[in-house]
């Protein structure tokens, strides 16, 4: 099966000043698939994430969006294209209401879809509940709900989450794991950034590693699941013979 | 009974040129985290041009007209060289440090008084009497004149204005998104730079009516007014708590009304003084303002 590339990187290079966080990774991303960037603390996935988005600039290599070079476009035209994130972190607007985030996530659209946003309610129906509350004023684990859902609204065709599972607990990891299984089977081509690699490689196609800015291995969820490196390192299994 | 209500008008009409002024402030301060000192010069500039225009077409045009044109032409003006500031003073020094950007702030607040000087002469300059009718209304006792009218119906449209256009607008939204968390806002699609100049526009277009209020209302300009005029209604940004849009038009109607009562219960002499007291009573109390967001900043 040849599958349609989305997002192709290649040979990313992306540095703070003088230090390379990003040194130099290529990666795929089919349509329609879910793909999980797994690596410990400061490996450099965040830095990619925003690289992708046009958050920070590349110092070289490039990103390559259905053939089209992201590279030097500013972020929100990144958006408009159908790229949009839910970053680490969550990042909402604590000050304006539920509702007024969902709305700013459709800023590139003239119009607001109200298809999708019925389906973000769906997804979410805690956040419809509270559409009136300031975002500030939810738990952790809604407003991660509402970094997503606020990212959907401008109807991506390409979803980036940095780190979802971040500080929550374990029932709401579940849950927030569930949906976006379902955000995959409705046609949204994900790419996840993950510390939790358990849950990312159960949901996800194919993964990479990363670690110190560097991809050190990369496969199939499956293989990735067996692969006893990473079952030591990330998936909390001791050797068996030691 | 009636210096108080005499006082209280008083208050209100300075307060409302104070609030207009700290708009432009507090809105900047808002998306860039930055103070532009040049704002108050601006204010100063646009009294001048607003002169300029009137000395020009008094007598080619009707009185009303006259106003009306001075005003839309100014605010354009105006408008015009808040976008040229931002580009030049502090576009170019947005990932520096924030020290740079003061520096700048200062700079081009002297670059805009001293052109002032260098253009129309270091002398103060008079508004002509009778650009609005010098008519007095009495109510029991309380006079209020027209040009006091015209500047409170006027301030509170605008501030009406303006608060539907920052909570009910698209563009409004993305504004007060953007003094969230500039990079969230980028990550929604929103251009930064777009808003950062629309804020520049609207605090510009503002502190010119305050300029123009301040030109008809008091009559005598001067090309350092930037200075007094700005000091206060920064001052009354920070009471109001600097960052908050309603916050600045509290503060300006709460400093216009202090000041009122200290000219007439103690001295006007005394008002800059005590204007610092209250600024300090206040920050003790309230160290972000009296609607600032009582949470420690994001560095
Ligand atoms: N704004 C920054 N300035 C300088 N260094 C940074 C910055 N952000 C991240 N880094 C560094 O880049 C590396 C990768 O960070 P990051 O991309 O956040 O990793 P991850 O998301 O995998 O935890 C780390 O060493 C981190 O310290
Ligand atoms: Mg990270």
């Amino acid at each position: 099966m040849n599958k349609e590339k989305l997002l192709v990187v290649n040979n990313l290079v992306v540095a703070y000043g003088s230090i390379e966080a990003v040194k130099g990774i290529s990666f795929v991303v089919h349509k329609g698939e879910l793909v999980t960037i797994l690596g410990a603390n400061g490996a450099g996935k965040t830095t990619t994430m925003r690289t992708i988005s046009g958050l920070i600039k590349a110092k070289s290599g490039s990103i390559k969006y259905k053939n089209k070079e992201l590279r030097n476009l500013p972020a929100h035209k990144i958006v408009g294209l159908g790229i949009s994130q839910s970053p680490e972190g969550r990042r909402v607007f604590g000050t304006l209401t539920v509702e007024e985030n969902i709305m700013l996530g459709a800023y590139t659209k003239t119009k607001v879809n109200t298809k999708v946003l019925e389906w973000i309610y769906q997804l979410f129906p805690r956040l419809k509940e509270r559409r009136m509350q300031l975002a500030g004023t939810l738990s952790g684990g809604e407003q991660q709900m509402l970094a997503i859902g606020r990212a959907l609204m401008s109807e991506p065709e390409m979803l980036l989450l940095d780190e979802p599972s971040l500080g929550l607990a374990p029932v709401l990891v579940k849950t927030i794991f569930e949906t976006i299984k379902q955000i995959k089977e409705n046609g949204v081509t994900v790419l996840l950034v993950e510390q939790n690699a358990k849950a990312a490689l159960k949901l996800a196609d194919r993964g990479y590693v990363l670690e110190v800015g560097k991809i050190v291995m990369e496969g199939t969820s499956q293989e990735l699941m067996s692969s006893p490196k990473i079952q030591e390192a990330y998936l909390g299994k001791k050797k068996k013979n030691n | 009974m009636e210096i108080f209500f005499q006082q209280l008008v008083n208050g209100l009409t300075i307060g409302s040129i104070y609030a207009l002024v700290a708009l432009g402030y507090t809105m900047v301060y808002g998306v860039l985290k930055l103070i532009n000192f040049a704002h108050g010069d601006l204010v100063a500039l646009s009294a001048y041009i607003g002169l300029v225009i009137i000395m020009q077409l008094m007598g080619a045009l009707s009185p009303t007209i006259l106003i009306i044109a001075t005003f839309i032409i100014t605010i354009i003006i105006t408008a015009i060289g808040g976008v040229v500031l931002e580009r030049a003073a502090y576009k170019p020094l947005r990932k520096a440090p924030r020290l740079s950007a003061v520096v700048s702030a200062l700079g081009a607040s002297m670059i805009i008084e001293n052109g002032i000087m260098l253009i129309w002469g270091p002398m103060p300059r008079i508004f002509p009497a009778s650009v609005v009718p010098n008519t007095n209304y009495n109510i029991h006792g309380v006079y209020i004149s027209l040009m006091q009218v015209l500047v409170l119906i006027i301030s509170f449209i605008l501030m009406v204005a303006l608060y539907l256009f920052v909570n009910r607008t698209k563009l409004g939204t993305a504004m007060r998104a953007c003094a969230i968390d500039q990079d969230a806002a980028r990550l929604m699609g929103i251009n930064v730079d777009k808003v950062i100049v629309t804020t520049f526009v609207i605090g510009s277009a503002l502190g010119a009516v305050g300029g123009l209020f301040i030109g008809m209302y008091y009559r005598g300009i001067y090309f350092n007014m930037g200075w007094i005029y700005g000091l206060n209604a920064f001052v009354a940004a920070i009471i109001g708590g600097i960052g908050n849009i309603p916050g600045a038009m509290l503060g300006g109607m709460l400093l216009g009304i202090f000041n009122a009562f200290i000219a007439g219960y103690v001295s006007s002499s005394w008002s800059l003084a005590l204007t610092y007291v209250l600024l300090i009573v206040i920050m003790i109390f309230r160290p972000t303002g009296i609607l600032g967001e009582r949470v420690a900043e994001k560095v």
